[in-house]
């Protein structure tokens, strides 16, 4: 059935992105007060053009070849503060948290796309 | 499911706060505590927080914090002079622990916004994993 897995695949891919996204950044939160922590993020866009054009899996050209998929680990970057404070973390409460509930936002939009995706497969299939 | 993750991350920062408040507590509580020599006096006491990688997350690398330990605040303790007072000293010196009540006052408000954050991550991070479960119906 790859038609459905084709419809279906993208938003399940952004969903899983998303929700590793909102453990990095609750793990922000929880160390802001934590000396010489620093903040880290995804750079959700280039997350999903990596996860979308499959870059980063390694080409099989041989029967003995392995196949190996780095996709699935995510490229963190760390935040760069507005206002470095003395013991060198560099957690922005009110940064993170905006972080986190739009992270939240645009996961539930990924619940509602893929919950409508799946309200017109039932459809088609009932046919009535 | 990373979001589930969210729940443990969080849970150890409100430990974590929580300690942090106990201590402040502790500080509070002890603030006017007076000794009869600069030695036994009480010291004001911090928790020491530190990142860790949890191992109950075994497929991820973000950090839980947890306290690694305690120090005590090495400022001078206040001097009295005092002579009437039970535990004077011979120059008729107490003397005093040296919590600052400003400063704990400024850390425990700063502890329960800490606690507070982390408990509205928790929240959401709930009623994501709510809609996920009633998906599709």
């Amino acid at each position: 059935m790859n038609w459905i897995d084709n419809s279906l695949n993208i938003h399940a891919a952004a969903l899983m992105k998303r929700s590793e996204r909102a453990e990095i950044i609750a793990s922000n939160v929880a160390n802001s007060d934590t000396p010489g922590f620093k903040a880290r993020d995804m750079d959700f866009k280039m997350e999903m053009s990596r996860l979308m054009q499959g870059a980063g899996r390694l080409a099989t050209s041989h029967a003995g070849h392995m196949e190996m998929d780095v996709t699935q680990s995510s490229n963190l970057l760390y935040r760069v503060p507005t206002q470095p404070s003395e013991n060198g973390n560099t957690v922005e409460g009110e940064a993170e948290q905006a972080a986190f509930t739009e992270n939240a936002i645009r996961y539930q939009a990924g619940i509602h796309f893929l919950s409508s995706k799946v309200k017109g497969l039932k459809l088609a299939l009932r046919g009535e | 499911m990373s979001l589930m993750n969210v729940f443990t991350l969080s849970q150890s920062a409100l430990v974590a706060q929580t300690t942090r408040l106990n201590f402040v507590a502790e500080n509070l509580a002890n603030a006017e505590v007076a000794a009869g020599s600069p030695e036994t006096v009480y010291r004001a006491k911090y928790p020491v927080f530190r990142s860790f990688i949890n191992d109950e997350l075994s497929d991820s690398s973000a950090k839980g914090v947890r306290v690694e330990g305690v120090y005590e605040d090495e400022t001078v303790p206040r001097k009295l002079f005092d002579p009437g007072h039970p535990l004077a000293d011979d120059t008729g010196f107490v003397y005093l622990s040296n919590v600052n009540t400003v400063d704990e006052m400024a850390n425990m408000m700063e502890a329960s916004r800490s606690y507070q954050t982390n408990v509205e991550m928790m929240n959401t991070a709930k009623q994501l994993l709510m809609r996920t479960l009633t998906l599709g119906q």
